[in-house]
């Protein structure tokens, strides 16, 4: 099938102002790091160096962890309707700035304008108006009469949603009246910066929120902090393991999102136009970077070669390139250090034997690129099965029966998401019981929402982010 | 006048897989009062006690999990009735292994009953109470219902050896959790009694597997079993090294984790509330698209 030829729609930059250099954020102002060092953070897209960041050592987290305790009693003693102001006001701010701070994500990221601009800032404001909501009514939130809040929160988020899983960290942590110290990811730091700039402009108490931009030592810094009452961290199960080793023996509460190795389950009777637009969505979005991806297609026997076709052909339409071309479907992977390991296992998954298969597509010259990729003939033993690849990478497996559709989809360390298509709702409800992951989208894929709790069994993690159960994370009960 | 008669005493074995076995390593270890009166040899559990009674307890869990509410509230309420026809023995085993009155024994017994009874009763609600429906901004159907977390390893408290045992093992079953229990090392006689009851109260073999002996010894492959999913450290009060050490093992496969009290007398007389029925629950969230 043809390619349409589109003429390049890129948006805008000028929407969004960088700074040539940007300090750590403690106590509701931008100051160097104690040591002067800083780290410079590219476009992923074009290896553009976009800014040079403050590099966070010890001296530094623990200067944000005692401006956070400092402004801890403050916060948690106003009344909850003068808090949920303050997060009101931050997401009323985050939505007029919502087409800055989209470009700026697309720019630090890599990932399509399309997705920035209409999945992620469209939640990161929809988080904060959710959460603000329930600053006042914690009572209610069946907490029991008088929950407290924790204290000072260490929250340390990845690159693949850098704005929306620091709003995943913030919003309820503030809620609920705790201090924040945010780490965001060393490749993708600037949203977090910009983020600051809108407490800033929201008039939020110096303090309440702290960022400290730096890589996993600083992370590692920041979660050991004697002084830290609470640990949130979204990320791989590897540090994820070595966090919960940090903490363990002290009363610091951790919550935990991890990996996954997602399957999406496509039974005979699926509306197969359907699933197979929601099959390019639980893999391609997000250029796979995502935890919750379906990263293994579970094919039902009967209709496996004709599901293959329409995946292929749909798949030969994706367009990969600029990532603020508003007609890209894929963009950038996030760094060269990811790409190497995408590249590493894709190579393992042809090593091992299973076929390999991409459609035509030319790459940029420059940047972290990786092909929309599809591998058949794979074993439940291929690493391409086992181990999470965060990339473009579908691995196909098959099935004959429910049960075996079952047990293959939890034959893994992981539980985060799973996805079952069919037409049948008795069966959907029978998957739906049995499939060990904490999402289980039928007949749809990667969707998301504030009010909706997200979170894994097993190794993906634990603890929930998102609808009344994500106010648990920060509160003493 | 009669002869005096000698009593028949009991052997207290081991509880796996629904049925009574020793100790594979044939160790016991003397149980004795407060004035160091022999009361029994109890097994002294191995490492490879806890494993098969991880494996028990696996097998054990697709069928608890998958009954129905009701049923596991009836099935446990039933434990109540077992252990309410056994008030005097259960009472005359905490009196002796706590060093406790007649009267204030028979409290505790009363206390576990009640527990037991109150636990039972949860199973058919925790569902309303910590799950719904959640009011995304889409056409969506979402429903967020909390599932047993897997098998949970429990560390039974010390000081408390029935009331303190049955508030930690009974909200792992309610919510239909199996269980592998290290009872409590100085007091394992109830906890190996209790074992008795479970048995005759239609509880599935492998739900729950109760062991004796060292706590340490038993808590720490349990700690570091792959399949187990979770550990209650309820019993490693007071031993702050060993807790840590434990909570460190559990994160090499992310077990969730209840961190014992900060002292080991915390008692187990207050309303228990919620906590431990939801800390071994998973919250599964499924989303449906709604239309034609």
């Amino acid at each position: 099938m043809a390619l349409f030829e589109y003429a390049p729609a890129p948006e805008s930059r000028a929407v969004v102002d960088i700074a040539p250099a940007y300090g750590l954020f403690i106590d509701g102002a931008f100051r160097e790091a104690g040591s002067g060092t800083t780290f410079k953070t590219l476009s992923p897209a074009t290896e553009e160096v976009l800014s040079e960041v403050a590099y966070a050592d010890a001296a530094d987290v623990d200067a944000a962890v005692r401006a956070a305790r400092a402004a801890f009693p403050a916060w948690a003693a106003l009344p909850g309707a003068e808090r949920a102001k303050y997060l009101f006001r931050i997401a009323r701010i985050l939505q007029e700035r919502s087409r800055e701070l989209a470009v700026l994500e697309t720019l630090d990221n890599g990932k399509p304008i399309r997705e920035t601009r209409d999945a992620d800032l469209p939640l990161v404001a929809a988080h904060f108006f959710y959460y603000a909501g329930w600053a006042d009514k914690l009572n209610h939130a069946g907490y029991g009469p008088d929950p407290r809040p924790l204290g000072v929160a260490a929250q340390v988020i990845p690159w693949n949603f850098p704005l929306l899983m620091l709003a995943w960290k913030i919003a309820p942590a503030l809620a609920t009246g705790n201090a924040v110290v945010l780490k965001p990811a060393e490749t993708t730091p600037l949203s977090a910066l910009f983020f600051a700039d809108v407490c800033r402009q929201a008039g939020l108490p110096g303090g309440v929120v702290n960022i400290v931009t730096g890589d996993g030592a600083t992370g590692a810094e920041l979660v050991a902090h004697p002084d830290v009452d609470k640990v949130a961290f979204t990320g791989s199960t590897a540090v994820g393991k070595e966090i919960a080793r940090t903490v363990a023996g002290t009363r610091k509460k951790l919550t935990l999102e991890l990996g996954g190795k997602g399957a999406n389950i496509v039974f005979d009777d699926a509306p197969l136009d359907q699933a197979v637009e929601g099959i390019v969505n639980g893999i391609f979005f997000n250029q796979g970077q995502v935890c919750c991806a379906g990263s293994r297609l579970l094919v039902q026997e009967s209709v496996r070669d004709e599901l293959l076709d329409a995946l292929k052909r749909r798949l030969a339409t994706l367009r990969v390139g600029d990532p603020l071309d508003k007609n890209t479907d894929v963009g950038a992977i996030n760094s060269a250090e990811q790409l190497a390991r995408i590249t590493e296992l894709a190579e393992a998954g042809e090593a091992e034997g299973a076929e390999r298969w991409s459609p035509p597509c030319e790459l940029p010259p420059d940047g972290y690129w990786f092909a929309p990729t599809l591998f058949t003939n794979v074993t439940q033993a291929h690493r391409i099965a086992r181990e999470e690849i965060f990339g473009p990478v579908l691995s196909v497996l098959t099935f004959r029966t429910p049960d075996e559709a079952v047990a293959k989809a939890n034959n893994t360390p992981y539980g985060l998401s799973a996805g079952v298509w069919t037409e049948k709702g008795s069966r959907i409800l029978r998957m739906a019981n049995e499939l060990r992951a904490g999402i289980v989208w039928a007949n749809t894929f990667n969707k998301f929402d504030p009010a909706s709790p997200f979170g894994g069994y097993k190794e993906s993690g634990y603890g929930r982010e998102g609808g009344r159960h994500g106010l648990e994370a920060y509160l003493n009960v | 006048m009669s002869e005096p008669r000698l009593s028949v005493l009991k052997t207290y074995k081991l509880y796996v897989g629904g049925r009574f076995p020793r100790s594979e390593s044939g160790r016991v270890y003397e149980v004795t009062d407060g004035e160091r009166n022999w009361l029994a040899n109890a097994p002294l559990a191995s490492r490879k006690d806890a494993r098969d009674a991880v494996a028990a307890a696996r097998k054990g869990f697709g069928g608890w999990s998958g009954a129905t509410a009701y049923n596991r509230g009836q099935v446990l309420y039933r434990v109540a009735e077992m252990l309410q026809g056994r008030r005097e023995q259960f009472a005359a085993e905490v009196a002796a292994g706590e060093g406790l009155s007649k009267a204030a024994s028979r409290a505790q017994v009363d206390a576990a009953v009640d527990r037991w009874v109150w636990y039972a009763g949860w199973s058919d609600k925790v569902a309303q109470v910590a799950g719904g429906a959640n009011p995304v901004a889409g056409p969506f159907f979402n429903l967020s219902t909390p599932e047993p977390t897997g098998v949970v390893a429990v560390l039974a408290p010390q000081e408390s050896s029935l009331l303190g045992l049955v508030s930690v093992l009974a909200p792992v079953l309610a919510t239909g959790n199996t269980a592998v229990v290290a009872a409590s090392e100085r007091a394992p006689l109830p906890a190996l009694s209790l074992a008795e009851v479970l048995a005759t109260s239609d509880v599935p073999g492998g739900v729950v597997n109760i062991l004796s002996g060292r706590t340490a010894e038993l808590a720490r492959p349990l700690a570091a079993h792959q399949d187990v999913n979770a550990i209650d450290l309820a019993g490693a009060a007071g031993e702050a090294e060993l807790a840590r050490e434990l909570e460190s093992a559990a994160a090499d496969n992310l077990k969730r984790v209840v961190r014992p009290p900060d002292s080991a007398g915390a008692g187990w007389t207050a309303d228990p509330g919620t906590d431990r029925l939801l800390a071994f629950v998973e919250t599964k969230t499924v989303w449906h698209p709604v239309g034609a």
